[in-house]
């Protein structure tokens, strides 16, 4: 259905090149993942298929579709979109036409006279919705019902061939398995060949038949999922795959890949992994290594001692949380509430937590839970409506009652760090002056070198702006600005949810560590439960502004009491065909 | 519909509080002026104690000030703006002759420059980065940085005593030679509004165009049509506000503009009245173009709730 051969994309006015040598094919009927980081290319690649790249991008090489050469006819490639190939996109906030309502939006992708009175409510029970949803706008939906309304518009005219790019990374755990599992039925009930982007492995593993693993602009690695799944024959899917930290254990070590993913360019003489790979040899810089395929297989690797790699060492054993003595908290937080005006419900029904020093304490919830609310208001973003907050022993449940001494105390000794490297920075300072003021405001000595260390950074990158940061290390910053007073407790708003998977890991490794060295308590605010074993010891399961559980990490994840703890769980993909039901 | 009804009484309610609130200004231009109020309000007549005490009683001028701006503001209510110390003929009626006038010069000129401004911005986006969009953008920034009057003697020399196409002054008769009469005037209007609606609608239908929404739509296979109107459609914000910015601006320009072509309408009035001190036409056109303003910002909002069903119906995100 689909024939791919050596693509690659360029960027014209730069000079600059984003991928190359793409190559791949996917059958009738096929499912086929296209697995990488950020800056991988998958998107691009999926882009560039469908003749949709960004406006100044260009693309080279050969792309069939239906049998047919497209690459060079834009305009068969336009009238096959939409009825022989299909794109479904990742932000459901975002792939609507807010301004027109859902049902117009999936009729305007109707085949030529078909009838739409009929067509419409057909295609919304399809994807599980009722008829109704048709009338209303995409504001009136919720995130799960819009990537719904936009898979239904998706398959309007009835495509061969659907591509989803990243389909619910946008959504919660509980509602990304269901929107993945009505995927995967309606793909096989319409038979369509299937092309799925993604950063997650593990999540390829379970819907696709095939993975396509792609690094800085190239392919790694090709396999069917459960040999793939058995045994990498390329480090970077290894290093991939241990990166995503396992829910059902506690590991001694987060395994990190050093670094962040290379430009294209910048790796072209070579093994775009050979910088951050510990099996590299002379031979992987000495140029460009081919996707090879390994006798009698059928799969490929472009590693270039794919051959000889010293078997995988087998998943490390889960170790228990070390028991933390007793202490004194540092945040005590009692019957907080909280309604916003307007809210049908409140965003915090009454919920009490504790933080001990050196105590990481986990908020685990989906959106609309209120974890977000509940940090808000510890660190006086936002103002509960009742309960009580005290923060090493002063009284902060009302921020506006206190006087100006008292709000710097708290100031000084809560500090937060947010979900998006990418605002959380102010653009026009240098890293260095903004972490300069962060030590100012402490009354510390302005030694930005040693802050920029501690966080595990380049005493260089002080004269950078954050726009020639990587997201990993403007986090890192972030975190150097929240820890540059030594507070008491850090408050994390989902500070890794916005990473990918080999930074996400180091971020974690470096939360862990100061934690230790400056036996800071931590407020962890996250939907991941994966992240939560890995790095809590206690957690608070919040649903709907209530908690619903409570304890050790452990105790609570190896036996979850309530259900809503279980379906989180469940909904943590395991890399198995079963997942997701 | 509920929904709708209310945003329209609150927007109402709105307006009506910052009329209220400026008109209180308005009437403080009598107190602002230079010169005792009586020296303000007897102009140019000799001042005697008899024509003092005239005026004191006619203004009530010995009441305190909230007084007589309450007494000032019931008459504005019922219709009474006052006489003009110039003319001694009631303001109101003066206003009546003259607002038809700059009335039909506002919407001549927004017209002409809607109709110039939104397609040659919807062409820039279409064509971004090529010759024909920047040509666009140049000609729009050389219109908004051409003054109206200027504009307004440019097209005279060359429409009006060159090719003598259009008359040079008055307002004509009948509808057809009115409108030929005021195309001149409403076209120098026009050019700095023209410049702004392309830099606006450019603008928005480029961010529209780069939406997921729009990536979307193409990648299901709809027709460009359809994804153009998609765009447009979520341009219109912007775009009414700077229609809103339009009309008030032009009916600001309306001033130098009225006097460059020799018009009758309430800037020449305007001007005419500042230069002889004529306080209580002043304020009369003064509390008139504030109230103009605020329908016309009145209209804006209830444009956007139109457009955009999030408005009316209070939904975020």
């Amino acid at each position: 259905m689909i024939r791919v051969d050596g693509l690659t994309v360029r960027q014209p006015a730069t000079g600059r090149t984003l991928l190359s040598g793409v190559s791949f094919e996917a059958g009738p009927g096929e499912s086929v993942a296209i697995v990488g980081e950020s800056g991988s290319g998958k998107s691009l690649t999926v882009r560039a298929l469908l003749g949709l790249l960004p406006s100044g991008l260009e693309a080279g090489g050969e792309v069939h579709v239906a049998g047919r050469r497209v690459d060079d006819d834009p305009r068969a490639l336009r009238r096959m979109r939409g009825g022989t190939v299909s794109l479904l996109m990742q932000d459901p906030f975002t792939l609507l036409n807010p301004l027109r309502r859902a049902g117009r939006q999936i009729a305007d992708g109707l085949p030529r006279g078909a009838d739409a009175a009929a067509e419409v409510p057909r295609l919304l029970a399809e994807v599980g919705l009722p008829a109704d949803v048709a009338g209303r706008y995409p504001f009136q939906l919720s995130g799960g019902m819009r990537q719904r309304v936009g898979l239904a518009a998706a398959l309007a005219a009835a495509p061969r061939v659907l591509v989803a790019d990243e389909p619910t990374t946008a959504l919660d755990a509980t509602t990304q398995r269901e929107v993945l599992a009505l995927i995967r039925r309606v793909q096989r009930e319409r038979d369509m060949t299937f092309l799925l982007i993604t950063h997650d492995l593990r999540l390829a593993f379970s819907m696709c038949e095939r993975v396509i693993v792609m690094y800085a602009g190239r392919v790694m690695e090709m396999a069917g999922a459960a040999e793939l799944r058995r045994e990498q024959r390329h480090p970077y899917t290894r290093a991939l795959l241990a990166a995503e930290p396992p829910a059902d254990r506690r590991l001694a070590v987060i395994p990190s890949v050093p670094g962040s993913v290379p430009a294209h360019d910048a790796v072209a003489g070579g093994c775009g992994f050979a910088d951050r790979c510990a099996y590299a040899t002379p031979e992987c810089r000495a140029g460009v290594p081919e996707l090879r395929a390994e006798p009698g297989s059928g799969r490929l690797s472009a590693c270039v001692r794919a051959a000889g790699l010293p078997a995988a060492p087998p998943p490390p054993p889960g170790v228990t949380a070390p028991a933390r003595p007793a202490a004194e908290p540092v945040l005590t937080v009692r019957d907080l509430r909280k309604t916003y005006p307007g809210g049908a419900r409140p965003a915090l029904g009454g919920v009490g937590l504790t933080v001990a020093p050196g105590e990481i304490v986990a908020v685990v919830g989906e959106s609309g839970s209120g974890k977000t609310t509940l940090a808000r208001c510890v660190t006086g973003l936002e103002r509960p409506d009742s309960g009580s907050i005290t923060l090493g022993g002063l009284d902060c449940s009302d921020y506006a009652a206190m006087d100006r001494r008292a709000v710097r105390l708290a100031r000084r000794t809560a500090q937060m760090i947010f979900q998006d490297p990418y605002s959380t920075l102010n653009p026009a300072r240098t890293v260095g002056a903004t972490l300069k003021e962060a030590l100012a405001a402490d009354g510390r000595p302005q030694d930005v070198g040693a802050l920029l260390e501690l966080v595990g950074l380049d005493p260089a990158l002080a004269r950078l702006r954050p726009a020639n940061l990587s997201g990993g290390q403007r986090q890192r910053v972030a975190i150097a600005r929240a820890v540059a007073g030594e507070p008491a407790l850090l408050v994390c708003d989902e500070p890794v949810s916005a990473l990918d998977v080999s930074v996400q890991a180091q971020i974690l490794t470096l939360l862990a560590g100061l934690r230790e060295r400056l036996s800071m308590g931590m407020l962890f605010i996250t939907h991941d439960l994966a992240v939560v074993r890995q790095l809590a010891d206690r957690l608070y399961v919040l649903r709907a502004g209530e908690c619903v559980e409570s304890g050790a990490v452990d105790a609570v994840l190896d036996a979850p009491a309530h259900p809503y703890t279980r379906e989180l769980l469940a909904s943590v993909p395991d890399g198995t065909g079963g997942w997701p039901h | 519909m509920n929904g709708w009804a209310r945003f329209a009484l609150r927007r109402l309610a709105g307006t009506a509080a910052v009329v209220l609130l400026l008109s209180i200004g308005v009437f403080g231009l009598l107190y602002l002026a230079p010169g005792s109020v009586q020296q303000t309000l007897l102009g140019t007549r000799p001042a005697t104690p008899a024509t003092i005490a005239a005026i004191q009683a006619r203004y009530h001028l010995n009441d305190p000030v909230a007084v007589q701006y309450l007494r000032w503001l019931g008459g504005v209510l019922r219709g009474d703006l006052g006489t003009s110390i110039r003319t001694g003929a009631a303001v109101s009626g003066m206003l009546g002759e003259r607002l038809p006038l700059t009335l039909a010069l506002t919407g001549y000129g927004t017209l002409l420059a809607a109709l110039a401004g939104i397609p040659l911005g919807v062409l820039g986006a279409l064509r971004r980065g090529r010759a024909t969009d920047r040509l666009v953008v140049t000609a729009g920034v050389v219109g908004l940085s051409a003054p109206p009057f200027a504009v307004g003697l440019l097209l005279l020399v060359v429409f009006a005593l060159g090719l003598g196409w259009f008359p040079v002054y008055g307002t004509g008769e009948g509808l057809a030679d009115q409108v030929w009469h005021l195309t001149l005037p409403a076209a120098a209007l026009a050019v700095g509004a023209v410049g702004l609606l392309v830099r606006f609608t450019r603008a928005a239908l480029v961010r529209e165009l780069e939406q997921d929404y729009v990536v979307f739509a193409r990648a299901r296979g709809l027709r460009a049509p359809l994804v153009l109107r998609y765009a447009l459609r979520n341009s219109l914000v912007p775009v009414l506000t700077a229609a809103g910015l339009i009309v008030t601006g032009t009916l600001a320009g309306t001033v130098l503009v009225e006097v460059t072509f020799a018009l009758p309408g309430l800037g020449s009035l305007l001007v005419d009245s500042v230069t002889f001190k004529d306080v209580p036409v002043v304020q009369a056109l003064a509390l008139l173009l504030t109230l103009l303003v605020a329908a016309v910002n009145l209209l804006v909002d209830v444009g956007y709730s139109l457009v955009d069903p999030r408005v009316r119906l209070g939904g975020a995100a």
